[in-house]
């Protein structure tokens, strides 16, 4: 059965990463993660499996982590969007956390690194002092192939001040 | 916000041998790496697959056109579209055989999930909506799932040379004669299961037609060297197609063989726009090559002390409808069939079947990780037959340098398996005590070897280019595919190194097969080894030119000429970068290199008697441990601590080698306990990331990476390749632990569920 393909198109205006883009003449089934990786041309925020299961599209929707796949963009309308774009101040530096995932190696395909540095952003903002177990739980949504997850936990400890680059768990 | 400056990193000035926080990770924190589905573009189109729906159907109609109808679609693309519809290889390399697939199937499928038919359209909802018009016809034929069975005389045929994709044998001393007469002999079965790289990046890429008629693909591979046969596919030159592989998303071996590479070629060739291909999570699990299962029968004989004196040997693995690599994966399983051990006589037979199942093909580990999962658990098995320490019965076996491998090479490298496994026993401290009453626990060890680099019959050969520029940066082009190993980082380090500059002074230009010499792929743990030699040499290379011109400028020995971030200096004199180039116009040197390191070749293999002078270049050799907890009311296994030691002879960044070890580990453990791709009559039942369980954060346990470097590799500054090795031990070292904790029992199959554990358990 084919599906309809409805005509309808939409205009609305997204607040990403502190600034305001109109979305013109877009189909209102378009996913959040489309409008922004296709319309507002920010590709940093991944797609891995369009399902809600890996994590690497995950961006903050005030404050909270939320799966651009599975959201659609006409939802996310006055709401405050930030994407991994979004998490430093400029193209030339890098946050505290991110330099943190430098530091400790904490990737190597960089796939799931957008989602990871999501998910932590809003873990140490809820809790800026957490142990590694409470790091590794808060990761649970974002799936990782290469490293294993040890650099990662390590890079979110040192970011909330602790040493990270023991192998403790 | 703390900032720094993305440009100069932590660690630089760290060189060779020094933790190396690389550039390219600092790019990909960013969010500014763009990965093959990031292209874009005005007037792109998007292409789907049209697949089929039956393991085994003869083809009668495939009609295009209400889906051409549809407003929008700009092509729909069948085999007769194709120029060349044969996709051929001869995957062993020794000319034992040559497998062709067709690129578009057409008079008959052989599983769920062949490509049928490519949809061109103005959008991806388009293209999904019109590859749903595509009308196929099918006529269903009977179809086998078992490589076993399909090897059985009444079973379906499903290529005209028959069901056997491969036989390889491997043969040393007269194996009936000594178990005949040896007082101790075992016989064990086990079986590992289908696995999916599961890489976050799905196949992805997109192509368009330059002005001068040359066809570009940039996408998810990890062999750029694929453009050769996308010209065949299309029936032009091979100067005329380009493939360009930007940093990928994972690879693990399942971007070796093409995923969209040909799609995309044909699009961009028939419609002449832009187009771009995005695999869904469900297409890659149920229709793109998995790891092999495979069966192993195992007769060992040993003496009453534990003296290895024979092995014999049958591996049965699942090829699935088509070929792609399997030879090559059931040569690398064969060889190494019998472990880093000594044995006096062995006997290896390893077959793949076809069958209708997806097909299989490289997966990290690449059939030498299948074989440890046997030989490392029969190792156990014999130990407990013999009442002895499984420690101390592998120590009395030991391979050691000098000594000839069951093919009857000999090993001429160090061989650091004492060293490895002392130094994971001293790291996992006192025996696993249980958390509460009730549970059980056990500590489980396995030992590997691994090749790393192809079989020397192949001739491999890489070559990398550097040149100088007069503000005194250095270009290094290689056309090496990034699959976020550091592959590409990592020569400009060891450029750096040769020549005495900061790395930082080095960039790397990679993965174009048009604009980068060509380094062969990123698979059989090879870059470093290939590219890596090539980066040295081209170093060299350059290094002497500049101190040859520098002498002549500043005086004195061109030995002696030191390089520096501004300039050259000798005992005499010094000068800067511009009036080195200068000098060096003027002499008529030029301050540009190409250097190709050829590895080590040889003879192929004699099949017939079932030996060889060299197989590998070299292995990876290494040991890991583990303690697991299992509550034996559910069957869930817990792995509470695990450490794991390889000698990489020199490890060039420690920190990517220590996260290729760790994330090996990870996905081992996957293998282990929770992965399995589950077909039934060759239709997918777990084709999402929410069925198939890959590990989370919260399912590991802490891993500890223990680096020996025994300065003996092979590769560049000694070192070894540890992409694969990392992983082959660690489903073995699983099983055995859990073994223990079960008091002996063992669940020979993979993955150790919880349901296995717990029927095991019940069985006993």
């Amino acid at each position: 059965m084919l599906p309809q393909r409805g005509t309808e198109r939409v205009s609305y205006t997204l607040l990403v990463n502190q600034q305001t883009y109109t979305v013109e003449q877009v189909e209102p089934r378009m996913l959040l993660a489309d409008v922004l990786r296709e319309v507002l041309r920010l590709t940093g925020t991944h797609l891995g499996c369009e399902h809600g299961a890996c994590g690497a599209c995950t961006v903050l929707v005030d404050g909270r982590p939320v799966r651009s796949c599975l959201m659609l963009g006409i939802q996310a309308q006055n709401q405050s969007i930030i994407t991994v774009e979004g998490l430093s101040a400029s193209d030339a530096t890098l946050s505290t956390l991110q330099t943190a995932f430098w530091d400790e190696h904490a990737l190597q395909c960089g796939f799931c690194t957008p989602g990871m540095l999501i998910a932590a952003t809003h873990l140490l903002h809820e809790n800026p002092h957490p142990s590694r177990q409470q790091i590794r739980e808060a990761l649970s949504g974002n799936l990782c192939r290469c490293t294993g997850y040890q650099n990662i936990v390590n890079a979110i400890e040192r970011a909330a001040g602790g040493e990270g680059t023991e192998s403790r768990g | 916000m703390a900032g720094r400056r993305i440009a100069g990193g932590p660690g630089v000035g760290g060189t060779t041998g020094q933790k190396f926080a690389r550039k390219d990770v600092a790019a990909k924190v960013a969010g500014l790496v763009s990965y093959s589905g990031d292209t874009q573009g005005a007037g792109m189109l998007h292409a789907r697959l049209v697949r089929s729906l039956y393991p085994h159907a003869r083809i009668t109609e495939i009609a295009i056109a209400a889906a051409q109808a549809l407003p929008g679609v700009a092509a729909v693309l069948t085999a007769r579209d194709v120029p060349c519809n044969v996709l051929a290889e001869d995957p062993s390399g020794t000319g034992g055989g040559v497998f062709t697939q067709p690129v578009l199937a057409s008079t008959e499928v052989r599983y769920v999930g062949e490509p049928l038919a490519v949809v061109v359209a103005a959008s991806p909802v388009l293209a999904d909506a019109a590859a749903q018009l595509v009308k196929v016809t099918y006529e269903p034929l009977p179809a086998v799932f078992d490589p076993g069975l399909a090897l059985a005389d009444d079973a379906p045929p499903i290529h005209p040379g028959g069901n056997l994709c491969v036989q390889w044998h491997v043969n040393k001393g007269n194996v009936e004669e000594v178990l005949a007469q040896a007082p101790v002999v075992i016989q064990r079965e086990y079986a590992t299961q289908f696995v999916d790289h599961a890489y976050l990046e799905p196949e992805a890429g997109s192509a368009w037609l330059e002005a001068d008629g040359v066809i570009v693909i940039r996408a998810a591979t990890q062999v750029i060297e694929h453009y050769r046969r996308l010209a065949g596919m299309l029936n032009l030159p091979h100067s005329r197609v380009r493939l360009i592989a930007p940093y990928v998303g994972g690879g693990f071996g399942g971007k070796e063989d093409m995923t969209v590479e040909p799609y995309l070629a044909l699009a961009a060739f028939h419609t002449r726009r832009p187009v771009r291909m995005v695999w869904s999570r469900q297409e890659s699990l149920q229709a793109r090559p998995k790891r092999h299962p495979m069966r192993f029968q195992y007769t060992v004989a040993a003496s009453r002390d534990g003296k290895l004196e024979a092995v014999d040997i049958n591996i049965l693995a699942d090829a699935g409808a088509y070929a792609l690599l399997t030879p090559r994966v059931l040569f690398a399983a064969a060889v190494v069939a019998s472990g880093p051990y000594r044995v006096l006589a062995a006997r290896v037979v390893a077959r793949a079947g076809y069958t209708h199942n997806v097909p299989s093909s490289a997966f990290r580990g690449f059939g030498a990780m299948q074989a440890a999962v046997a030989y490392e658990q029969i190792m156990d098995e014999l130990a407990e037959t013999l009442g002895m320490d499984p420690l101390e019965l592998r120590r009395k076996n030991f391979l050691q340098r000098g000594d000839e491998l069951a093919t009857g090479e000999r090993v001429e490298t160090a061989v650091w398996l004492p060293e490895t496994l002392n130094a994971v026993q001293a790291a996992l401290g006192p025996e696993p005590q249980p958390s509460r009453p009730g549970l059980l626990v056990g500590r489980g060890y396995a030992m590997n070897m691994q090749p790393y680099g192809r079989t020397v019959w192949f001739g491999d050969q890489a070559a990398v280019w550097m040149g100088l520029e007069n503000d005194g940066s250095f270009h290094l082009r290689a056309g090496v595919t990034d699959v976020g190993g550091g592959q590409a980082a990592v020569l400009g380090q060891i450029a750096a190194e040769v020549l005495g500059v900061l790395p930082e002074a080095v960039t790397v230009h990679f993965g174009d097969s048009a604009l980068t010499p060509l380094t062969g792929g990123t698979f059989a743990t090879r870059q470093l080894y290939m590219s890596g030699n090539a980066a040295v040499r081209a170093a060299e290379s350059l290094r002497e030119r500049i101190q040859r011109v520098a002498a002549t400028l500043c005086g004195g020995d061109a030995k002696t000429v030191v390089i520096e971030s501004q300039g050259v200096r000798t005992a005499r004199g010094s000068a800067r970068w511009h009036e080195v180039a200068a000098a060096a116009r003027q002499a008529g040197v030029a301050l540009e290199v190409l250097e190709t390191f050829f590895a080590e070749s040889g003879p192929g293999y004699d099949n017939r008697r079932g030996t060889a002078a060299r197989t590998f270049p070299d292995f990876t050799y290494g040991c890991h441990g583990c303690d697991v907890e299992i509550d034996p009311e559910t069957g869930q296994v817990q792995i509470l601590q695990y450490v794991a030691s390889h000698d990489v002879g020199r490890a060039i960044n420690p920190l990517s080698v220590e996260g290729q070890i760790q994330g090996g580990v990870a996905q081992g453990i996957g293998y282990a306990l929770t992965e399995e791709v589950l077909f039934h009559e060759g239709q997918c039942l777990n084709g999402t990331l929410a069925q198939y369980l890959i590990p989370a954060a919260a399912d590991l346990p802490p891993i500890r990476a223990l680096i020996l470097e025994s300065g003996e590799g092979k590769g560049p500054l000694n070192a070894r390749g540890i992409g694969e090795p990392a992983i082959s031990p660690v489903a073995p070292a699983v099983a055995n632990a859990v073994a223990r904790a079960l008091g002996g029992a063992r669940v020979r199959s993979l993955p150790i569920t919880g349901e296995k554990v717990v029927d095991t358990l019940f069985e006993r």
